[in-house]
């Protein structure tokens, strides 16, 4: 397989005060990994470097064979307005803008990319109804539909399952791997959900500290059991 | 009618009609990404700034308008940097610039001697100070910003939805606030002459605030904002000509009228 991104001695943080301290991974094309760690670890940190929207202030994220504005992200629900007077549509056209320029109008390229996100996520009978008057379970499929409509390689998404209940979330996590495994899109997710049957990913990065474990997911289980 | 012909046939009339329209329909296109990104009160903490470098302006024998305009959006600037970052958060920032930009104009005008302003005019507004430079302004901003709405429209909406999501797709998410910020300082500016300082935010929130009540899509928050920025001044202009009220305040009545009534309207639509 392939590696998307490769990460390299990396140390990133916020005003000379580095969170992220030498740390080095690859990420591969097709893999599902689920960052996870305690507050203020570094996880956001880390997604926000990847993202692009702060700068290392030492080591190298690379990229093989993917641009950085074709990253489907999906921020924290709380970075979006929950009251904001947009149709589903209207938010899930909006993940095409990294494929044109200027111009006030969609192509009919850019419609039907969104159209099929929201196909794929079995919420096109919602496209014309107003975001504020969505259930957080909707809500959340909305965001992940914009995100698929910008990318065809990877999705990143932080703490996609906080505000969610029990079934929204494991509806969430069925959806995330059968856009995994079927899409054979990337998916790379930060998660506080430690239960062992919610880990949906193949591999798991463990931040900790300045102490990073990087492997298969049945490999961080054992070592916590062993614990 | 013939009231209406007679009223518009006076030059100041006429021009209080159009540079009154154009800052309408701008200021109702900007405010509607700024209260929809919780950004109300730049507008109100910008006018005031405004006001000092009027003031400034006046005690120093420069041209005001001119003089204000890159002063206030050297301070929109500024406060944008501060937003979000560091102790100054961007509205205690927008408070303290208020604040003190209201004492210094207040001040200046108060101990310089041989200062010829007229105060209220600058607070409250005056159709009558309108001169042929503010239409020629008024033409040209409402030009760029409708260009600049008709370019970038979808940006300007993905932005306004979720700033962190535009920027991880690329879009130059510094640059835009940084242009919002320079026409929300220009409108206000050109705005003071006709409304005042002191009630130009109004012109910015109001119509969006209203909209946002009867409106789902952001598309129809758009369009319904200019109507109604545009219905609220022509029919302050005229009530106020017509019970000689000052034009500024009346404006922003009806723009409250209109925002209550929208409120309870979308109240009762949400119920049925």
């Amino acid at each position: 397989m392939e590696n998307l991104i490769s990460v390299k001695n990396l140390y990133l943080g916020y005003d000379n005060a580095d969170v992220i301290k030498n740390l080095s991974f690859e990420f591969y094309d097709g893999e599902f990994l689920c960052i996870v760690g305690a507050n203020g670890a570094g996880k956001s940190t880390l997604i926000k470097g990847i993202l692009g929207f702060i700068k290392p202030s030492k080591g190298k994220i690379t990229f093989n064979n993917l641009k950085q504005s074709n990253i489907g992200y999906i921020p924290q629900d709380t970075s979006v307005n929950k009251m904001f007077p947009a149709s589903v549509l209207e938010i899930v056209m909006s993940g095409t803008l990294n494929r044109n320029g200027f111009g006030s109008f969609y192509s009919s390229e850019q419609k039907e990319i969104a159209v099929n996100s929201l196909k794929r996520l079995k919420i096109e009978r919602l496209k014309d109804k107003s975001f504020s008057d969505l259930s957080g379970g909707e809500r959340q499929k909305v965001l992940i539909a914009r995100a698929l409509s910008a990318t065809t390689k990877l999705l990143i998404l932080d703490e996609p399952s906080n505000n969610l209940d029990q079934k929204s979330r494991l509806e969430l996590y069925d959806i995330l791997r059968d856009i995994n495994e079927k899409d054979k899109i990337s998916i790379m997710m930060i998660t506080h959900d430690l239960d062992h049957k919610n880990l949906v990913g193949n591999n798991i990065l463990s931040i900790n500290e300045g102490q990073y474990f990087y492997g298969s997911t049945e490999e961080y289980v054992k070592e916590i059991h062993h614990e | 009618m013939s009231n209406l012909i007679e009223m518009f046939s006076y030059t100041f009339m006429f021009r209080a009609l159009v540079v009154g329209c154009l800052i309408s329909l701008c200021a109702s296109l900007v405010g509607a990404s700024l209260v929809l990104r919780g950004n109300s009160m730049i507008g109100d903490g910008l006018s005031h700034v405004a006001f000092a470098s009027v003031s400034v302006a006046t005690v120093l024998g420069f041209a005001p308008i001119e003089f204000s305009i890159p002063i206030v959006i050297i301070v929109s600037f500024l406060i944008l940097k501060f937003n979000g970052s560091g102790k100054l958060s961007g509205d205690s920032m927008i408070a303290i610039m208020s604040a003190s930009s209201l004492a210094i104009g207040t001040f200046l005008i108060s101990i310089v001697d041989g200062v010829n302003i007229d105060l209220n005019s600058y607070l409250f507004g005056s159709i009558l100070s309108l001169d042929k430079m503010d239409v020629i302004f008024s033409i040209i901003l409402s030009i760029v910003i409708i260009l600049l709405y008709a370019i970038t429209y979808n940006k300007i909406f993905a932005i306004t939805f979720d700033e962190k999501f535009a920027k991880s797709i690329g879009i130059n998410v510094d640059l835009y606030n940084m242009i919002f910020a320079m026409l929300c300082s220009v409108i206000v500016v050109l705005g003071m002459r006709l409304v005042g300082s002191l009630l130009i935010s109004s012109l910015i929130i109001f119509p969006t605030l209203s909209s946002i009540q009867l409106c789902k899509k952001f598309k129809s928050v758009i369009i319904v904002s200019v109507l109604i920025s545009l219905i609220a001044f022509v029919s302050g202009l005229i009530l106020s000509y017509n019970i000689s009220s000052p034009t500024g305040a009346t404006i922003v009545i009806i723009n409250l009228g209109i925002f209550i009534l929208s409120y309870i309207f979308g109240k009762l639509k949400k119920n049925d």
